[in-house]
């Protein structure tokens, strides 16, 4: 069987209050996975799988923080030892909130500084191609994504920041004069060191049909349908 | 015994809430300057050992309660 046949298998995570898994997992079947939705009760991924999406939503209604409550969810544990063993995880919006609050992902998601619930399309640029999760993205490339969230303004502290600058884990930043939600130097995405977890505010999973509106997150959804297929299936 | 555990937005972090409720107070016509809003968790604990409590709340502070990078905490408990 040739590369491009082989669909890799990928655990889309379901929490009481996620709402874009459907879309994720569509998205991906089109890009050529074959995406499963698993309950977050579970404690292990299903056998074989190669990538996880956390996906967006309002997980345990957002309570205390947004995230806070998920990431002590029984699948949590197999999600954090996938990543751990080098396996590509995406968190999108709620999914992203999830991955700083489970320590996987630097830095933390706030309240928008307009307090204001955001839903619109943005402008976003690509800063790195070193994660295998934007591998099909160019440097510097814009993407028009979708935003939909109340507390989406990322917070890192000016060490933190700076840090994560220089090790180019800042994947993604709205452009100049487009930050929906005041997040620190207009990030939109950051990866962990290794460059397997990406987390991200903007939704690529609701821009891959051109019926409704941009396709650019084909380019990260599909960045992540190829990394499953690199990476060695998951042994539990 | 009873606690109660203050979360607090650190100093110098933006908090959009506070400017929001300080710009409606001085609307209504009261001579504030910032107000900054946290939360307030009220906790019962098995224990009534205050040391223990006090340990305990420290850990659950750690662990769920507060967010380090953008959050302070206090903890009172009633006995004091």
């Amino acid at each position: 069987m040739s590369s491009g046949e082989h669909r890799p298998l990928i655990a889309v995570v379901v929490f009481p209050g996620s709402n874009d898994d459907r879309d994720a997992q569509l998205a991906l079947e089109r890009l050529g996975a074959d995406a499963r939705r698993v309950w977050h009760t579970d404690r292990t991924l299903p056998d074989g799988t190669s990538a996880v999406v956390l996906p967006g939503g309002f997980s345990y209604g957002d309570y205390l923080r947004c995230g806070a409550i998920a990431r002590f969810s029984p699948i949590l544990g197999a999600v954090a030892a996938f990543a751990d063993g080098g396996g590509p995880v995406l968190g999108i919006c709620n999914g992203f909130q999830i991955l700083t609050e489970a320590g996987l992902l630097p830095g933390v998601l706030r309240a928008n500084a307009s307090l204001a619930f955001v839903c619109r399309d943005v402008p976003v640029l690509v800063q790195q191609v070193e994660t295998p999760l934007l591998a099909r993205c160019r440097p510097g490339q814009g993407l028009t994504l979708p935003v939909k969230h109340g507390e989406g303004c990322w917070f890192a502290d000016d060490d933190l920041l700076a840090e994560l600058e220089a090790g180019g884990q800042i994947a993604l930043r709205y452009a100049p004069g487009s930050n929906p939600n005041g997040s620190v130097a207009d990030v939109a995405g950051v990866s962990n060191a290794e460059g397997n977890v990406l987390g991200l505010m903007p939704h690529p999973e609701h821009a891959v049909d051109p019926l409704l509106g941009p396709v650019d997150g084909a380019l990260i959804m599909g960045s992540l349908v190829d990394a499953a297929r690199l990476s060695a299936p998951a042994l539990v | 015994m009873r606690a109660t555990v203050l979360v607090r937005p650190k100093p110098g972090i933006l908090d959009p809430q506070g400017q929001a409720v300080s710009s409606s107070l001085r609307h209504l016509g009261f001579d504030v300057g910032e107000t900054r809003v946290g939360k307030v968790v009220d906790v019962e604990l098995a224990t009534d050992d205050p040391a223990e409590a006090r340990s305990q709340l420290e850990a659950m502070c750690a662990r769920l309660l507060a967010n380090p990078l953008i959050e302070s905490y206090a903890i009172e408990l009633e006995a004091e």
